[in-house]
């Protein structure tokens, strides 16, 4: 691996430090497929992978437009005795709007919904100039910087795991049937897991970096 | 650095007299105040930075306490309204034989955020005090609390769903209780306090206390 420690006095320019551990590393292009991990802790710090800023962009439209139909499409709905009630994701966090919990209503539609669009948005506005050549636009790094600070925030797979618990939860109890937000918002996390694999921060700072 | 016979030729951007940026892994001179790259603030590798872990760890577990006494759920089935705890719903699922769904939700809201209150003490106070078995087993409890923490939140995506969704009027409702609030603010000042501690201070020997 084309990676070591580097001896002191070097250029700061070409160093790079571990974000767990504060190793100093020399910083190299790697090609695509390698991966350079921390030498002592084992932080993978360098991934690149083939044409990964288009599968980056792809896959954030990709989830864009399924976080549009989950949220206009119904979610869940519930029937039982003659008597049903249906909820869009919407709905769902609106469920603590009612008095005091309201704060709470916001926070729960930000960790669902605003903030994965939200670092949909920001990877697409980042990286769209870089995969066609072109410097980056304005911004581009404060963008980034948030999307990464925003990522324990957007809880969209935690979301889906309590979905099915409260499925669970009301089995017994009435019939739940499963509309297409459900399954629009089971795509999204696979879409999302798959957009996080081929991110290499460092790439992509880089790439920022050299304008 | 310097405990393990394996790290000994590692340099650390602080032994080199300069700052690593803890977001992009930039390094700059100590004169910088922001990374010039990301544009997050730079941190020295310093004991400062636990007072913060240890102020949200405190919120934390303040607002743990309402989260375990006052009701997550008001369920109002034909005129009779039960009221139910985060430990008194996962009981009641157990009794309903979902044993697996139970584990899941006294796992979640339950054994993480206590274990997440002990990790996150137990790295705070180690600093500096680490025997010399070398940062390894820390630096993995600290990559799984960071990644575990977030779990927490599926009780009140439970709340948010069963309030939505069972509202029957007079046969069934479920209403969320006001432990829905300080058990999501208990969550995320944990999730708070784990990002605040530095990971680079495990590195940190007991023979270079700052």
């Amino acid at each position: 691996m084309s990676f070591q420690t580097s001896p002191p006095k070097l250029d700061p320019a070409q160093l790079m430090a571990c974000p767990q551990c504060d190793a100093l590393h020399q910083a190299e292009h790697l090609p695509d497929g390698q991966r350079a991990r921390c030498v002592r802790c084992g932080t993978i710090l360098i991934s690149p992978r083939e044409r990964s800023f288009l599968h980056v962009i792809a896959f954030s439209f990709t989830g864009m437009i399924l976080m549009i139909g989950a949220i206009f499409f119904p979610f869940l709905e519930i029937s039982t005795r003659g008597l049903h009630h249906e909820s869009s994701i919407f709905g769902v966090a609106m469920a603590f709007s009612e008095g005091w919990l309201a704060p709470l209503a916001f926070a729960v539609l930000s960790m669902i919904v605003a903030l994965p669009v939200f670092r949909f948005a920001a990877l697409i506005y980042t990286l769209w100039p870089l995969a066609n050549g072109k410097p980056a636009w304005p911004h581009a790094a404060t963008m980034f910087r948030l999307a990464e600070e925003s990522q324990p925030w957007a809880m969209a797979e935690i979301f889906i795991i309590g979905t099915a618990v409260a499925l669970v939860k009301l089995a017994g109890l009435a019939k739940v049937s499963l509309g297409p937000a459900f399954w629009a918002f089971c795509v999204l996390i696979i879409v999302i897991a798959l957009k996080d694999s081929f991110v290499s921060k460092w790439t992509i700072w880089d790439a920022i970096e050299r304008k | 650095m310097g405990r393990d016979r394996t790290q000994v030729n590692v340099l650390t951007a602080t032994d080199a007299g300069l700052i690593g940026c803890t977001r992009c892994g930039k390094v700059w001179t100590p004169d910088h105040g922001y990374c010039e790259r990301c544009g997050a603030a730079l941190r020295p590798v310093d004991k400062s930075g636990l007072q913060k872990v240890w102020a949200w760890w405190w919120a934390g577990l303040i607002f743990y306490i309402p989260a375990n006494l006052y009701p997550m759920l008001r369920t109002a089935t034909l005129g009779a309204e039960q009221q139910n705890t985060i430990v008194g719903g996962a009981i009641e699922l157990w009794k309903h034989h979902n044993y697996g769904v139970a584990t899941i939700v006294f796992v979640a809201s339950v054994m993480i955020p206590i274990g997440k209150f002990i990790a996150v003490a137990y790295l705070a106070l180690a600093v500096g005090n680490e025997k010399r078995r070398g940062g390894h087993p820390h630096l993995h409890l600290y990559e799984v609390v960071e990644f575990i923490g977030r779990w927490s939140m599926i009780d009140v995506f439970v709340v948010a769903i069963l309030s939505a969704l069972v509202q029957l009027g007079f046969v069934a409702s479920i209403h969320p209780g006001p432990a829905a609030a300080s058990f999501a603010l208990s969550v995320a000042f944990t999730m708070l306090s784990a990002q605040s501690f530095d990971p680079r201070l495990i590195w940190r020997g007991p023979e270079r206390v700052i």
